[in-house]
């Protein structure tokens, strides 16, 4: 019932490289979403995370995935056999916050490092922070800020604001009101991996908004946009890139055609790294990367930058290691803050019809060099 | 306005739970037996018409493959599984039948994978359209009010006026009977089997329309079809229709209006959790109302 697949990355190379500094095997655990509505995202970071594996040509690492159908007890439940039997020396993959919040405390409590290409809740960046975690993503609030900073630009006065009830939605307005300086038409959170939303649609069509800002990433980002279409409420949209990757626009058309959307990466950014993502991800998959391709992308070349330095055994070094963040980011210019979340660019991109894919453009910077509003709060 | 549309929106999850709950409640019924696997049926309807759309083009034609293939999948499932069930005891059914579950669960990952699929809606249906009173509505959730209407016009007949829902009513009453009396009760309960099937599958077709097709979609459902099944009565269209309609309001009413009431003096998003979570209790707490009032349900001849 479980996805399972081993990933075993340059074996034989790895036995005439063995006694070279660095070359220590390193286990990774990858735990993320594979099936259900959720499954695009993780799909994409695992695709992401391969591909980085195989374009730095032979390095040793032993990737195992495991499906957590997007539910927390199960990811506990692959985390746990992951450490114990496994015996793992880093994790990453997970998608969800609810999920990350399960496993990554307890991972960290026993010495592993977690390498997050995804979820960044505001606990783990604020006062749960770890030593040994590290986001290569984003916190939480960072896309939606951009959000907000941009509907203050576009001149909004009156936004509805629209998330799933779990540690990311909460975070998500949060950061959107953190920037946005309008009223509120409206804050409704609804449940996580709902797919119906005409009972959301009918209070937005009620409240007299100028603007929505929704954050549904996934199925929910697709089920919403769909209907909300075929709903007849004209009111624009606006929303972190979670809305609007690759998987949501091919499902969702037209609709979402000139949808204002920000995000810390977009095909487009110009730098060496990013072009040969691109390129390479497109020919190995066959489909545009999505900003979730890039992050497991990331992770990956953190991970290997960081085992060119350190031995993973050698705990302080491989940390001092991954907190130089000595890699290319496809996203440009990127740094650890002082609670190991990322300080970054972040653009706002429009949707556009390029042949026959949806995708993005970039046509704005909305936040430069944004670390986060937790870190202050980070002991360690 | 909004009150209004959210009638509508309970209206027509009441439509589509009727429409999972009539062959439900037929089945159990007149068989007397408790099917799980009534919520794959509908993912199988849900799936057939998402497949036929994308391979024709039409999505009428993968409505009527949903039909099709929901009733042919519960007539072979009848035959070889369910036969061999009518005998035992409801735990040995529900057993075999959440088998079922695993096994169609399974199998539509192997044959589809695990992301969802999604539909387009028809031109004719898609888009919303004005009602008079100026409340501005989507049209394929209006068609799915007038499908259940209909689909509930065409029982009533069917069980009411015709022969073979003269044998289907007479089959609930006392089955040894009617075999005495010569009627083939072993292709009366396929027949019924197939039909309740259908409905399952058409139900899971339009929903998915509107929604997702994704494996293990018919689960939630099924939960709140047997709640209907329960509250309407055993055997009694009637009551699934009531029942359907009376949960679909419940539910939709609980879920739009509690968060709503209890954000007055919470935060958003605890209200939420509180409001969603009474709102998901108002379901039970009517099933046990109507209970303790009748314990057959609203039209139920026994217990």
């Amino acid at each position: 019932m479980h996805l399972k697949r081993s990933f075993m990355a340059g074996l034989a190379a790895s036995a005439m490289i063995a006694g070279a500094a660095g070359a220590e095997p390193v286990k990774v655990g990858m735990i993320t979403t594979l099936s259900g509505g959720g499954a695009g995202l993780g799909i994409d970071v695992r695709d992401g995370f391969q591909l980085a594996l195989k374009m730095a040509g032979a390095p040793e690492v032993e990737l195992i995935v495991e499906d957590d159908q997007q539910k927390p007890d199960i990811a506990v439940q692959i985390a746990d056999k992951m450490i114990q039997s496994d015996q793992v020396d880093v994790l990453t993959g997970i998608i969800w916050s609810n999920l990350a919040m399960a496993v990554v405390p307890a991972a960290v409590a026993q010495g592993k490092f977690y390498l997050s290409p995804n979820a960044g809740p505001s606990a783990l960046a604020g006062a749960g922070c770890d030593k040994n975690y590290f986001n290569v993503a984003w916190q939480n609030d960072n896309l939606h800020e951009a959000a907000g900073a941009y509907a203050n630009s576009a001149g909004y006065k009156n936004s509805f604001m629209l998330a799933p009830n779990y540690p990311a939605g909460t975070d998500a307005i949060a950061g959107y009101k953190r920037f946005y300086g309008g009223a509120a038409a409206g804050e409704l959170y609804t449940q996580l991996g709902q797919t119906d939303y005409a009972a959301e649609i009918a209070q937005i069509r009620a409240s007299g908004a100028d603007s929505v800002f929704f954050f549904l990433p996934g199925g929910m980002g697709i089920a919403f946009m769909k209907q909300y279409a075929e709903s007849g409420v004209g009111i624009p949209l606006i929303g972190p890139a979670f809305s609007f990757d690759q998987n949501i626009l091919q499902a969702v058309g037209d609709a979402a055609l000139g949808v204002k959307n920000t995000s810390q990466w977009n095909k487009d950014i110009d730098n060496p790294a990013n072009a040969a993502f691109v390129a390479a991800y497109t020919a190995e998959y066959g489909r545009l990367p999505s900003l979730y391709s890039s992050q497991g992308f990331d992770t990956a070349n953190l991970l290997l930058s960081a085992m060119a330095k350190a031995d993973v055994a050698d705990q302080d070094a491989f940390r001092a290691a991954l907190e130089a963040a000595d890699f290319a980011s496809v996203r440009g210019d990127f740094a650890f803050g002082p609670n190991h979340h990322p300080i970054q660019d972040i653009y706002v991109r429009e949707v556009v019809k390029e042949g026959d894919v949806y995708t993005n453009k970039i046509i704005g910077t909305a936040l430069e060099d944004r670390g986060d509003a937790y870190a202050a709060e980070c002991k360690m | 306005m909004l009150l209004a549309e959210q009638v509508l929106n309970g209206l027509q999850y009441g439509m589509m739970l009727f429409l999972m709950a009539a062959g439900l409640t037929l089945v159990f019924g007149v068989m007397g037996l408790i099917n799980l696997a009534h919520g794959s049926l509908y993912m199988a309807g849900a799936f057939a018409c998402a497949a036929v759309a994308a391979l024709t083009g039409s999505f009428w034609l993968g409505l009527a493959a949903s039909l099709a293939a929901a009733a042919a999948l519960g007539a072979l499932v009848e035959v070889v599984v369910i036969r061999r069930l009518y005998a035992r005891d409801h735990l040995d059914q529900v057993l075999a039948t959440f088998a079922l579950i695993l096994v169609f669960s399974e199998g539509t990952r192997w044959l589809f994978g695990s992301f969802p699929l999604y539909l387009s809606l028809p031109p004719v249906l898609s888009g919303a359209v004005t009602l008079p009173g100026g409340l501005v509505y989507p049209a394929f959730r209006l068609a799915i009010i007038g499908t259940g209407a209909l689909v509930a016009i065409g029982l009533f007949w069917l069980i009411g006026r015709t022969r073979l829902g003269i044998r289907i009513r007479a089959g609930e009453a006392d089955r040894e009977m009617v075999a005495a009396l010569g009627v083939d009760i072993a292709t009366l309960y396929t027949i019924v089997f197939a039909l309740g099937a259908a409905l399952a599958g058409l139900a899971g077709a339009l929903v998915g329309s509107v929604q997702s097709v994704q494996v293990g979609m018919g689960e939630p459902v099924l939960i709140l079809a047997f709640v209907t099944v329960v509250i309407g009565g055993i055997g009694s269209i009637k009551g699934a229709l009531v029942g359907a309609l009376l949960v679909g309001m419940t539910d939709t009413l609980g879920k739009a209006l509690l968060p709503a009431f209890f954000a007055r003096f919470m935060e958003a998003s605890a209200a939420t959790s509180v409001g969603s979570a009474l709102a998901s209790m108002l379901i039970y707490v009517l099933m046990a109302l109507v209970l303790v009032w009748r314990p057959t349900g609203l039209y139920g001849a026994r217990a």
